[in-house]
C-alpha cells in the first residue's frame, strides 16, 4: 500500500456562510509532483492552507503523512511553503542570505541564535536553486524570478518532506516558468519531495506534473494519461476556458447551476 | 541648593528621556516594518482611559494603564478575528472609545487637581526619581525580550503566516509586542504625552528605514536618531523656552523630512 503524503476526507470549508471547498475526498501518493488546477475562486489557496494547518476545516479530516497537521507541526516537522505573495514588503531591509535562514527558525527554536551549520545549510540550498551569488544582496533589489527561487530556498531549508507551492508562476515570463519548472522537478527527485503546486496555467502543469487535481469547489483527479473532456467540464462547471492538454485543446463552457 | 535642584531635575529628564528614546528607537522598527503605525497611535490614546481608571479607583495609573492599554489592543486583534471590519476601522472606534472612557473616569473620580495636560502633552521636566526607575525597569526587561526573540520578531515583520508555517509560535509574539508597545507607550507618556507618545515610536523607524538597508543598521540609526533628538530637542526647548516634548517631536518631524528629501534627491541622480 503507498504511503499517502495528503489525505482528507469529505473536507468541507465555509467562510461567513459561503461554501469555499465542498466534500473534497483526495490521496495524494508520496513522491509525487501535483498540479492544482481550477478558475479563480475555486478554493486552490484554500486547500493549501487546509494542508498547512492555517486554515481549520469547518467539517471533515485532512493528514499529512499520516498525522493532523497541527500534530505535524508540534512534533517540530514544517512543510516547504512558497505563499502566493512571498515579498509582502519590497523594501524590507534584508539580504537573500538572511531570508532563506528564516527557513530555519522553527527548527533553531525560539530565542536561539543561528548556528554555522543553519548558514551552511541555507548557502547550501542558495546553491541548489542556483543563485548563491546573490547571499548578499538586499530582497528587494532581485528580479522577480530570482525572489521566487530564494523563497524556494527558504521553504527547501525547512528540510521538508512536502513541499507546496502556490501559483509560483504567476509573475514570471516564459522562459523563467519553463526554468522553474524543471527546477522543481529536478529538486524533487534530489530531496526525494512531494511537491504540490497550484496553478493557473493548464499547459505548464499537464507537461509538467505526474498527477492533476482539478478544483472548483469539488475535487476530480487526473492521472495522465490526457484528460478526458467529459470530467473537466464537470469541474470547470462555472468557468469558460481553453484547456491545452497533449494535443488537444478543450473548451469548458457547462455552467453550474447550483 | 537652587543650583542642585535644578541640576537634579536637569538629570533625571536627560536620563529618563536617553532611556526612553532608546526603547522608542528599538520597537520603532519593527512598528515600521509591521506598518503597525497606526495600532501605536490607537495604543497610546487609549493609554488615556487606563491613567484615568487609575485615578477612580485610587490606584497607581502606571498599572491601570498599562493593563488597560493591553486590553484595547487584545479587544482591536479580537473584533478584527470575529467581526468584517479592517484593522484600521477597528482601531478607530477603540481610541475614540477609550478617550472618551477617560473622560468619564476623571469625571467620576471628581479629583480636580489632576493634571489631565500633563497626561495628554506630557511634562519630562517634571520627572520624579521613581520614575526614572520605572522606565530604567521598563527599559531593561523590552530590550531583553527584543534581544531573546530577535530572529523571530523579524520574521513575523516579514512576513507572519510564513513564520506560522515554519513553526514559530506567532500568536505568543503577537501579544508580547502588543504588551511591549504598551509598556513603553506608558512610560514615554511621562515624556512627551498621550498625544504626541506615537510619534516617538513612529518617527525614527521611518527615518531609519530612509536611511538604512540592513535590519541591524536600521536599528542603530533609529535608535540614534531618537536620542540625538531627544537631546537636541531637550536643549533646544531649554534655551528657546519651548515645551519640551512638542520641540522633540518637531525636532524628528524635520530630520525625518529632510531624509526624505535626500531619498527623493537620490533616486533623481540614480535616474539621470
Amino acid at each position: 500500500m503507498p504511503e499517502f503524503a495528503v489525505a482528507t476526507q469529505n473536507l468541507w470549508v465555509t467562510y461567513n456562510g459561503l461554501t469555499v471547498l465542498e466534500d473534497v475526498s483526495l490521496e495524494i501518493e508520496a513522491g509525487r509532483f501535483v498540479g492544482i488546477l481550477g478558475p479563480n475562486g475555486a478554493g486552490k489557496s484554500t486547500l493549501l492552507k487546509v494542508i498547512l494547518g492555517l486554515v481549520r476545516p469547518t467539517r471533515g479530516r485532512v493528514s499529512v503523512f499520516g498525522e493532523s497537521p497541527d500534530k505535524l507541526r508540534r512534533q517540530g516537522e514544517a512543510l516547504g511553503y512558497l505563499p502566493q505573495k512571498p515579498l509582502i514588503n519590497p523594501h524590507f531591509p534584508v539580504s537573500v542570505l538572511d531570508v532563506v535562514l528564516m527557513g530555519r527558525y522553527g527548527r533553531i527554536g525560539l530565542g536561539r541564535r543561528h548556528r554555522p551549520e543553519d548558514v551552511r545549510a541555507a548557502r547550501r540550498h542558495l546553491e541548489m536553486v542556483g543563485i548563491s551569488h546573490l547571499a548578499h544582496r538586499p530582497i528587494g533589489e532581485i528580479s522577480g524570478g530570482e525572489q521566487q527561487r530564494v523563497f524556494i530556498a527558504r521553504a527547501l531549508c525547512v528540510e521538508p518532506r512536502l513541499l507546496i507551492l502556490d501559483e509560483p508562476m504567476i509573475s514570471l515570463d516564459a522562459c523563467a516558468q519553463d526554468d522553474l519548472y524543471e527546477l522543481v522537478y529536478d529538486l524533487k527527485g534530489k530531496l526525494r519531495l512531494t511537491v504540490l503546486m497550484v496553478s493557473h496555467d493548464i499547459g505548464g502543469v499537464a507537461r509538467h506534473v505526474n498527477d492533476i487535481v482539478c478544483l472548483n469547489r469539488r475535487v476530480h483527479v487526473h492521472q495522465p494519461p490526457p484528460i478526458g473532456r467529459i470530467p473537466l467540464e464537470s469541474t470547470f462547471g462555472c468557468s469558460v476556458e481553453y484547456l491545452f492538454h497533449g494535443e488537444i485543446p478543450h473548451r469548458v463552457v457547462k455552467v453550474h447551476d447550483e | 541648593m537652587s543650583d542642585f535642584l535644578t541640576l537634579g531635575f536637569l538629570q533625571r529628564a536627560l536620563m529618563a528621556g536617553l532611556l526612553v528614546s532608546l526603547l522608542c528607537g528599538v520597537l520603532s522598527v519593527f512598528v515600521i516594518l509591521r506598518r503597525m503605525a497606526f495600532i501605536g497611535v490607537g495604543i497610546s490614546h487609549s493609554a488615556f482611559g487606563g491613567v484615568a481608571l487609575g485615578f477612580l479607583l485610587g490606584v497607581d495609573p502606571l498599572w491601570t494603564g498599562i493593563l488597560f492599554s493591553v486590553a484595547v489592543a487584545l479587544l482591536i486583534e479580537w473584533s478584527l478575528a470575529h467581526g468584517r471590519v479592517e484593522e484600521d476601522t477597528a482601531i478607530g472606534i477603540f481610541f475614540a472609545a477609550s478617550m472618551a472612557l477617560g473622560l468619564v473616569f476623571l469625571h467620576l473620580s471628581r479629583v480636580y487637581n489632576v493634571d489631565v495636560f500633563g497626561f495628554l502633552f506630557g511634562n519630562l521636566l517634571a520627572i520624579g526619581p521613581r520614575q526614572v526607575t520605572e522606565i530604567f525597569l521598563v527599559t531593561l526587561v523590552v530590550l531583553a525580550v527584543v534581544w531573546i526573540f530577535f530572529k523571530e520578531l523579524v520574521f513575523l515583520s516579514f512576513d507572519e503566516e510564513m513564520a506560522w508555517v515554519s513553526g514559530v509560535p506567532v500568536r505568543l509574539l503577537r501579544c508580547l509586542f502588543l504588551v511591549m508597545m504598551a509598556l513603553v507607550i506608558i512610560v514615554a507618556i511621562y515624556l512627551v504625552g498621550i498625544i504626541l507618545v506615537s510619534a516617538l515610536l513612529v518617527i525614527p523607524g521611518a527615518i531609519a528605514q530612509n536611511l538604512s538597508r540592513r535590519i541591524r543598521a536600521m536599528i542603530g540609526v533609529s535608535a540614534g536618531v531618537a536620542a540625538g533628538s531627544m537631546v537636541g530637542g531637550l536643549g533646544a526647548s531649554y534655551s528657546l523656552d519651548y515645551p519640551p516634548g512638542a520641540t522633540i517631536v518637531l525636532l524628528l518631524s524635520v530630520i525625518y523630512l529632510a531624509t526624505s528629501l535626500l531619498q527623493h534627491r537620490r533616486r533623481l541622480t540614480r535616474k539621470a
